[in-house]
């Protein structure tokens, strides 16, 4: 396609807090800051910035975006900002590669931040308005109906229990327990404590979701004749792709995320992978909800369809398993600052592959990671592969 | 990561630093008030629901029967063919019960919040309503259901002029 | 369909009414923790300062944005200043005149390379001008609360 190599080359990130004292520019700041000093870069050599971050509501800024620019370093330089939902923040990263591969910018900083505890007396007076104005808000949803509606029928779909889906919270929360941004780490919870949490929406339950997070994460981008004299163990962006599947929510069926599908096949084929179970070493699939998880390793197809429980149940998917998921701790474990959330997968992509993950290095030194998002109505998929080598 | 930074930033606070004023903080409230217009095919789909009756719309093209109504087919990107009455049954696709509010205050009765594929339309396309008049724990997906309409009189030409969807039996 | 059917009398035109309910409680950030302390306690104005760039934020900032730079230099400013700019506002945000003409302006403090916007006071409009010497005025210490109406408004120096 004549588009150049780009290689991630540094990454930062804020610890994710409920409450954050800073202002979300001053959270931005933080990450892009560390970021850049992760691979002794400065604000002179940054050609340009892609910024993420969810609705200017939540932050309760109009024009959030130009708002953050100075703290995600884009003073005077080339800015842009984009949103796809929750799957804004693996979005961000693309927006910055195709800013380095089409040979637009050398050096690009990629920013998402979010700062939701702003927001009152809930955020899901913001998110409520997903809904359809006139024909679905009058019914007074909550945010929690869609993921309920839809975990219900992917239970139904596969004859799944409560307790199949409950492993994977605990898997990540357990994993999240050696992340030292982490927010609700805990290397004691059991099955039994998240089957016993506070039903909200049936079959959601308080501990199968994912809480109102402040946060913010940085990656640096670079061209492949800038990476190799910025560091010798870039990590490649070997594929990207995304999709989006229409509004009519109900008119779909939930139990399968065909947008991720297509996402997915999408960065496979530029990626030329073609045997993803054989290829994908580790994954970080969107994991704002415990279904979401087995849901969305469906839809990478790097599970048979409703085979996602049996897999983590085996422990495959386990940050010692034959293909580890999440290991960070995910969004479930490390927290959901939207935008930063999606963007702290491919950051995590990025430390485990250069060996730098720490107590959650995985084993076997894995070359080829996956990151994926989703967001919107039931709506939005957004996937990234990076690969060390080649 | 952790090799190189000893302490990641990012200060936490409890809401009691809020409430006992511990750290400085403003606060607003915007205004933020709409008049979100119907548009053409929720206008025409408000107005039959206001008679009691629930319209769709077929796209000749992909053979299918949608709601509610748009004026055009996202799969085919073609004006919508026809209007077609449907009727005011279906069959529960999903559901959930639900015991929190949006603002997370919990409900002293939970709702039933459904997918309800409506009969007329193309197999599995539904709308997005409520449950009533069943125990919580007999609700099943596949259970058929239909509109409990308000009066003719309190119609309003709004969503919520089918207060719920029963069980039929 | 979609050509054929259009809402041709207004009466058929409808809109569903509804609200988004939020509101936003901001915390003030590291550097707005300082700058707002110092004027509630102190009266003063505190400022951040790049010794790289040469450059004094005020409001201050935990980071320069010119060269990206942790700032922890502070430095005193103001409370005198000079006049960037000024406009005089004769209606209210809804179109209704305002009683009394809301005077606002762009002040550089005294050792502040950014501007602050607030309200002047005490000065009639024929002796507005660009480059007029001001100084803060505070509201009385039991009634500061730590935001940035602390300050009444700006006043010229020789007031």
């Amino acid at each position: 396609m004549g588009l150049r190599k780009v290689a991630v080359v540094g990454a930062g990130m804020t610890k994710f807090v409920r409450r954050a004292q800073e202002t979300g520019k001053e959270l931005a700041y933080e990450a892009a800051k560390m970021a850049l000093d992760s691979c002794e870069l400065t604000l002179d050599d940054v050609d340009g910035v892609a910024l993420g971050t969810a609705p200017d509501a939540f932050d309760g800024v109009h024009m959030k975006g130009e708002y953050l620019s100075d703290g995600a370093g884009a003073w005077r330089k080339p800015f842009m900002r984009s949103y796809v939902g929750g799957g804004t923040g693996v979005f961000a990263p693309i927006q910055g590669w195709y800013h380095v591969a089409s040979g637009l910018f050398d050096v690009c900083l990629v920013v998402c931040e979010e700062k939701m505890s702003s927001c009152q007396p809930h955020p899901q007076g913001a998110f409520l308005t997903i809904f359809d104005h006139t024909t679905e808000r009058p019914l007074g949803p909550n945010l929690l109906w869609i993921f309920a509606l839809e975990m219900n029928r992917y239970m139904q779909t596969y004859g799944l229990q409560k307790k199949d889906i409950a492993l994977v919270s605990v898997k990540n929360k357990r994993n999240a327990a050696d992340h030292p941004c982490a927010l609700l780490g805990d290397p004691n919870i059991t099955v039994e404590d998240v089957l016993k949490s506070e039903v909200l929406a049936w079959p959601v339950q308080r501990l199968d979701v994912s809480p109102v997070t402040d946060g913010a994460v940085a990656l640096v981008l670079a061209a492949e004749n800038v990476a190799k004299r910025i560091t010798d163990k870039p990590v490649w962006i070997k594929g990207v792709g995304w999709s989006l599947d229409t509004a009519y929510w109900t008119n779909r069926d939930l139990y399968y995320p065909k947008y991720v599908e297509y996402a997915a096949r999408m960065a496979y084929e530029m990626a030329g992978i073609r045997e993803p179970r054989k290829e994908i070493h580790i994954v970080e699939p969107y994991d704002p909800f415990d279904y979401k998880e087995l849901h969305h390793l469906e839809g990478l197809l790097l599970a048979d369809k409703g085979e996602a429980p049996r897999l983590t149940a085996e422990g495959v998917t386990a940050r010692t398993g034959n293909m580890p998921v999440c290991p960070s701790g995910g969004l479930l474990g490390v927290g959901n600052p939207i935008a930063a959330a999606g963007l702290m997968k491919v950051a995590e992509i990025f430390w485990q592959l250069r060996g730098e993950a720490g107590k959650r290095q995985v084993p076997g030194k894995p070359i080829t990671g996956l990151a994926q998002a989703w967001g919107d109505l039931m709506q939005v998929g957004t996937v990234i592969i990076l690969g060390i080598g080649g | 990561m952790t090799a190189k930074i000893k302490e990641f930033p990012g200060v936490g606070l409890r809401e009691s630093d809020f409430t006992e004023r511990k750290v400085l903080f403003t606060e607003w409230k915007p205004d933020a008030r709409y008049a979100w217009d119907a548009g053409v095919a929720i206008g025409r789909y408000l107005a039959e629901l206001k008679e009691g009756r629930i319209i769709g719309v077929r796209c000749h093209h992909c053979r299918r029967t949608v709601v509610p109504p748009r004026i055009f087919c996202e799969w085919c990107f073609r004006p919508m063919d026809e209007w077609v009455y449907l009727e005011d049954h279906g069959v529960v696709n999903t559901f959930s019960i639900c015991y929190v509010q949006w603002d997370m205050e919990r409900l002293e009765e939970p709702l039933i919040p459904a997918v309800i594929e409506i009969a007329g339309a193309s197999k599995g396309v539904g709308i997005l309503h409520l449950l009533g008049e069943v125990d919580p724990r007999e609700v099943k997906i596949g259970m058929k259901v239909k509109a409990v309409w308000k009066p003719a009189a309190e119609r309003i030409g709004a969503i919520t002029d089918i207060r719920y969807f029963k069980p039929i039996n | 369909m979609a050509l054929l059917e259009k809402v041709d009398k207004n009466i058929e035109a409808r809109a569903w009414q509804g609200e988004i309910p939020i509101q936003s409680r901001y915390t003030c950030g590291l550097a707005g923790e300082k700058f707002f302390r110092e004027i509630m306690e102190n009266g003063r104005f505190a400022g951040t300062h790049c010794a790289e760039c040469e450059y004094t934020y005020v409001p201050p900032t935990i980071y320069c944005e010119r060269c990206f730079a942790k700032l922890d230099e502070w430095v005193e400013v103001g409370p005198e200043g000079t006049v960037q700019s000024f406009t005089v506002l004769l209606v209210a945000p809804d179109g209704t005149p305002l009683e009394e003409p809301d005077i606002l302006a762009l002040i550089q403090l005294d050792g502040a390379d950014s501007v602050l916007v607030h309200r002047l006071g005490k000065v009639g409009l024929d002796e507005l001008a660009i480059g007029m010497r001001v100084k803060a005025v505070f509201k009385p210490k039991k009634e500061r609360e730590g935001s940035i109406l602390d300050i009444v408004h700006f006043v010229p120096v020789n007031a």
